[in-house]
């Protein structure tokens, strides 16, 4: 362009100051924009590839917890079935923070795997990582009092995804692994459900020993589970109850629960 | 801002569009990696336990 500059060409080339202007808008909205992206990007993050490693992680985590077999068993019959024992169950002690000292399954939720249980319940040490928690200073498997355990509805293959469907007498098979090879260890525990209930998250009276009555001394052998409610919120928490019905030694069989087809 | 991106890319559009793809897979998969897990526990839409 040649150096001839017209009165109404140079009215139309906009000031320096306003060049500035437009760029630093246009700099911003393409900030935001991309905020936009990122929390998008942040959702399908969550809702799915936690998910996706999350069960990936939790496989391993139970393919790899030392424990004792299940008996096979002999050629021809169906599988060894446990008889039920209802004794005083043995109890195992307490471990330390994070330890992988059990597995949890859920026949009503078809298709759900066994999932692991460690000993915490803060989601960046167990609940993201390690599946389903156990809280801190509350029973252990069998024990007197409440084995109270927490785990995600969604996101981080959300363990508890289907604790709705849960109805009064369901069963919830608890297998001890082998940890310090005491009493209580290599242990089935089989509850059933009692009642459900969505309480505020500061209604902390849930876990008790006796659920809903702190201070309380227990006379039974309780489990509590806690998640998130409604599904995707955090507004309040959905509770299950359940009490023990049996146990086994796992070196006796699996739980009749547990076999294919039974509910 | 991504327009200067744009601009400064080295090749034909077809070179920078696939550079661009490659840039925003990378960008992605460095969130999924390390950004989403550093900020997630401290979004409270997860909390499943009593007490918290």
């Amino acid at each position: 362009m040649s150096g001839t500059t017209t009165p109404a060409r140079a009215r139309r080339r906009p000031s320096r100051g306003a060049r500035l202007a437009y760029g630093a808008l246009g700099v911003l909205g393409e900030l935001l924009i991309t905020l936009g992206v990122l929390v998008l990007a942040f959702l399908v993050w969550q809702l799915w590839w936690t998910d996706v490693e999350g069960n990936r992680q939790q496989a391993e985590v139970v393919r790899e917890l030392p424990r004792v077999a299940v008996p096979t068993p002999t050629a021809g019959a169906g599988p060894l079935v446990a008889t039920p024992r209802r004794d005083d169950p043995p109890v195992m002690a307490d471990v330390e923070y994070r330890t992988t000292f059990a597995t949890i399954q859920v026949p009503r939720w078809d298709g759900e795997p066994e999932r692991p249980v460690s000993e915490g319940t803060d989601r960046p040490g167990v609940l993201d990582v390690l599946g389903v928690g156990h809280y801190p200073g509350t029973a252990m498997p069998g024990d007197v009092g409440n084995f109270a355990l927490a785990a995600h509805r969604t996101t981080f293959a959300k363990p508890f995804n289907r604790i709705a469907e849960l109805q009064e007498g369901d069963a919830v098979v608890v297998r001890t692994a082998t940890v310090d090879g005491g009493p209580g260890t290599d242990t089935w525990y089989v509850y059933r459900v009692t009642s459900w209930e969505i309480v505020r998250p500061y209604q902390t009276e849930v876990i008790a020993p006796v659920p809903g009555r702190p201070g309380e001394a227990p006379t039974e052998r309780y489990i509590t589970l806690t998640t998130c409610h409604p599904m995707f919120s955090a507004r309040e928490r959905y509770i299950v109850h359940g009490v023990l019905d049996y146990w086994a030694p796992v070196a006796d069989g699996i739980p009749a629960e547990l076999v294919e087809g039974a509910r | 801002m991504y327009a200067w991106l744009w601009r400064h890319l080295p090749g034909s559009v077809v070179v920078r569009v696939l550079l661009v793809v490659l840039l925003a897979v990378a960008a992605l998969a460095a969130c999924f990696e390390w950004l989403f897990p550093a900020v997630a526990p401290y979004m409270p839409f997860n909390d499943t336990t009593v007490g918290e």
